[in-house]
C-alpha cells in the first residue's frame, strides 16, 4: 500500500505533536502553516533579524518553547514542511493551499486541523480608532516585533491573558495604564476549585496579578466597559466600576480582549458537525475524546476546537495522531492513549474554570449604543443588526448577514460574528444558541493577489 | 505623512538592527531590518489607511493576519497585508487612494 497522504494545518503546540507523533509511526506528514515560522502563538518565534534570549519572549514558559522550537526542527528533515502556506478551502478529500500567488489543491487520507483561535471580541464605542488592538495583538507586539502599542496602553476585556500581557509589558519597560476586566471578583474565586486541578498554573495567574500590583499597576474587576475616545487616536477609555461610577482612564493604546475563538472556518468547510457549547456560549466542532470529527479522516486539535491553552494543544495534538494510526491500522498501545486522554480531561476541568472565573459578557451586546461598529470591515452597527431582527425578522446570523451584510466582510465574522450574535440574540429575546453561527466560506481569508513586494 | 504627527508603537527593544529606507505615500521614513510593515509605519505615524466607509482612520487591529484591517498598496497596486509583510529596502508604500477589490478577492 502506497504511504498515507496525511496532511496537518497549523504548525503551533498541536500541530507540531501531531506530526512527531505520525513520525515516530514513520510516516512523513504535510505540514502547513500561514506563518513564516513555525511555534503558533504563544511559541511564536522573533524573526532573525532579532536576538533576545528565549526567557525575555517566554517567560517562565522559555523552556518549554525552546524545547518545542528544536524538537520540530529536528523533525524537519522527515516532514513535508511548507511554512507561508494558507490552507484556504477543503472539499472532500481535498484540501487546497495557497503559497504566494501558488495554489495546489492536495488529496488527503487524514487532515489533522490545528488552526488555533484569534482574540474574542466584544466591541464597545471607540475601537476602531487608531490605538486599540486586540490583546493578542498588543503581545504579539512586543513578541515579535519589539514594540508596545502605545507609551500608557490600558488593557481591557478578561482572561488570564490580561494579566499576562500586561505583566509582559511591565516587563519590557513599558508603562501600563490600567488593568480592566469586566469579570467580577467573586466569579474568580468561585472558580478556585476548578482551576486548582492545575495548581502551577492557578499559582502562576496569582503570581502575574500580585506582580502588578507591588508594581502599582491598577487593577478593576467587575467593570462595565463604556467607550474608548479621541481625535484620530486613543486618548482616554471611560468605564463604570464594579460600584457604578464612571471612571476615566487616561491612556492612550488599548489592548482589548475576551478570551478566545476557535477558528472554525475549516471543520466548517469539511462539514464536521458543531454543537452549542453553553458555559463558552459559542458554537463548537463536535470530536471524541481523542479528536476525530463526525467526518471520517478528518481530525481536530488545540485551540481550534476548543481554547484550552497551550498545554492541553500539545495533548491534543499527540492524541488526534494517534486516533489517525489507528484508524489506519497502525498499532498504538492503548497505555499512551490513556495517559494522553488523563492528562487532557485535567486540562479540560482546568479550562471551564477560567471559562467561570473569566466569562464572557454577553450583557454588553444588548446594552451597546444603536451606532456602535460591531463590523469593523464595513462598518455595521449595533443598530443595524437590531434592524435586521425588527425589520426583516432575520431568526438567525446568516439571515442577518443576508440581510444587513453582518460577518460578510474580509474577516469574514471573526471579529463580529460573536458578538454580532450576542446583539440578535438580545434584540429578539432568544438564547443565543437559537441564532446559530455564521457559516465559513472559502477562501477562509482573501488570497493574496500579488507576491510582490511580500517578505521573502 | 502629516509633519508632526507621533507614531503609535513604542520600540522598547532591538534598537540595534540595520535601518531600511522605505518611502510612505511620498514621505521617506527609515525602518528597521526585521520590522513587519505595519511597524515601520506606526512607529512613525498614527495611521494605516481610511475606512473605505468613511467613519475615520484605522491602524489595523490583530497583528496577526486575522483581520485584514491593515491593508496598504504598494506604488504599483499591489495589496499588502502589513501585519504579515516584512519591510523591504526601497519600498514605496501607499495608504490611501488605491481601487478597494471585493472581499474575496
Ligand atoms: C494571539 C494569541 C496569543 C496567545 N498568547 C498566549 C500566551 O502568552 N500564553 C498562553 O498560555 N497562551 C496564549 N495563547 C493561547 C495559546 O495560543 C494557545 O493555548 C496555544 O498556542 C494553542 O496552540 P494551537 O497549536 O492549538 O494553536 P496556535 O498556537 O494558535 O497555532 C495555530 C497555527 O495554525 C496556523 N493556521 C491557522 N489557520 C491556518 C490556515 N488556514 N492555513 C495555514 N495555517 C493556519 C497559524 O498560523 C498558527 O501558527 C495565545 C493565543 C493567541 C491567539
Amino acid at each position: 500500500m502506497a504511504e498515507p497522504r496525511i496532511v496537518i494545518v497549523g504548525a503551533g503546540p498541536a500541530g507540531m505533536r501531531a506530526a512527531a507523533r505520525l513520525v515516530e509511526a514513520g510516516l512523513c506528514p504535510v505540514v502547513v502553516d500561514e506563518a513564516p515560522a513555525s511555534g503558533g502563538q504563544i511559541y511564536r518565534r522573533q524573526p532573525r533579524q532579532f536576538h533576545r534570549a528565549a526567557a525575555s519572549l517566554y517567560g517562565f514558559e522559555a523552556r518549554k518553547a525552546t524545547g518545542l522550537h528544536r524538537m520540530f526542527d529536528a523533525l524537519l528533515p522527515r516532514i513535508d514542511y511548507r511554512p507561508e502556506t494558507l490552507a484556504w478551502n477543503v472539499y472532500e478529500n481535498v484540501v487546497h493551499l495557497r503559497h504566494g500567488t501558488e495554489s495546489e489543491a492536495l488529496r488527503f487520507d487524514a487532515l489533522i486541523l490545528a488552526p488555533g483561535a484569534t482574540d474574542r471580541i466584544m466591541p464597545l464605542p471607540g475601537w476602531t480608532l487608531p490605538g486599540v488592538y486586540s490583546l493578542g495583538g498588543a503581545q504579539i507586539a512586543l513578541k515579535a516585533q519589539a514594540c508596545a502599542i502605545g507609551a500608557r496602553p490600558a488593557f481591557l476585556g478578561t482572561g488570564p491573558l490580561l494579566y499576562l500581557v500586561a505583566y509582559q509589558y511591565v516587563r519590557a519597560g513599558a508603562a501600563v495604564a490600567a488593568v480592566l476586566d469586566t469579570s467580577p471578583l467573586a466569579g474568580r474565586i468561585a472558580a478556585l476549585p476548578a482551576l486548582s486541578a492545575r495548581p502551577s498554573m492557578l499559582a502562576k495567574g496569582l503570581y502575574y496579578t500580585a506582580w502588578l500590583a507591588a508594581h502599582g499597576v491598577g487593577m478593576l474587576s467587575g467593570v462595565t466597559p463604556l467607550a474608548i475616545t479621541g481625535e484620530g487616536r486613543v486618548h482616554q477609555l471611560r468605564l463604570r466600576d464594579s460600584r457604578g461610577s464612571e471612571q476615566i482612564i487616561a491612556c492612550d493604546a488599548v489592548g482589548l480582549g475576551y478570551g478566545l475563538r476557535s477558528e472554525t472556518q475549516l471543520a466548517d468547510l469539511a462539514r464536521c458537525e458543531f454543537a452549542f457549547d453553553a458555559p463558552s456560549r459559542q458554537w463548537l466542532p463536535v470530536t471524541d475524546t481523542d479528536g476525530r470529527s463526525s467526518v471520517p479522516g478528518v481530525y481536530l486539535a488545540g485551540d481550534g476546537v476548543r481554547a484550552a491553552g497551550a498545554d492541553a494543544a500539545e495533548l491534543a495534538g499527540r492524541l488526534a495522531a494517534c486516533a489517525v494510526l489507528a484508524d489506519l491500522g497502525r498499532t498504538v498501545r492503548p497505555a499512551e492513549t490513556a495517559l494522553l486522554r488523563r492528562r487532557l480531561a485535567r486540562t479540560a476541568r482546568f479550562g471551564r474554570g477560567l471559562e467561570l472565573g473569566f466569562s464572557w459578557p454577553a450583557r454588553l451586546a444588548g446594552e451597546l449604543p444603536d451606532a456602535t461598529l460591531v463590523c469593523r470591515c464595513e462598518a455595521i452597527t449595533a443598530g443595524e443588526i437590531r434592524g435586521a431582527a425588527s425589520t426583516f425578522g432575520a431568526p438567525e446570523m446568516n439571515r442577518a448577514k443576508a440581510f444587513v451584510r453582518i460577518g460578510m466582510g474580509r474577516c469574514q465574522g471573526r471579529y463580529c460574528g460573536l458578538a454580532g450574535a450576542e446583539v440578535l440574540a438580545a434584540a429578539r429575546g432568544v438564547p443565543v444558541e437559537k441564532v446559530g453561527r455564521l457559516r465559513g466560506q472559502a477562501p477562509v481569508k482573501p488570497l493574496s493577489i500579488s507576491l510582490a513586494g511580500a517578505a521573502p | 505623512m502629516p509633519r508632526g504627527e507621533e507614531g503609535l508603537f513604542r520600540r522598547v527593544d532591538e534598537h540595534a538592527r540595520a535601518p531600511v529606507r522605505i518611502e510612505v505615500d511620498g514621505v521617506a521614513a527609515t525602518a528597521r531590518s526585521g520590522d513587519t510593515l505595519l511597524v515601520a509605519l506606526l512607529t512613525v505615524r498614527a495611521r494605516l489607511r481610511e475606512s473605505e466607509f468613511g467613519d475615520g482612520a484605522r491602524a489595523g487591529f490583530c497583528l496577526m493576519g486575522a483581520c485584514q484591517d491593515c491593508w496598504v498598496w504598494t506604488a504599483a497596486g499591489e495589496r499588502l497585508r502589513a501585519c504579515t509583510t516584512e519591510v523591504a529596502e526601497g519600498m514605496h508604500i501607499l495608504t490611501s487612494g488605491m481601487p478597494w477589490p471585493n472581499p474575496a478577492s
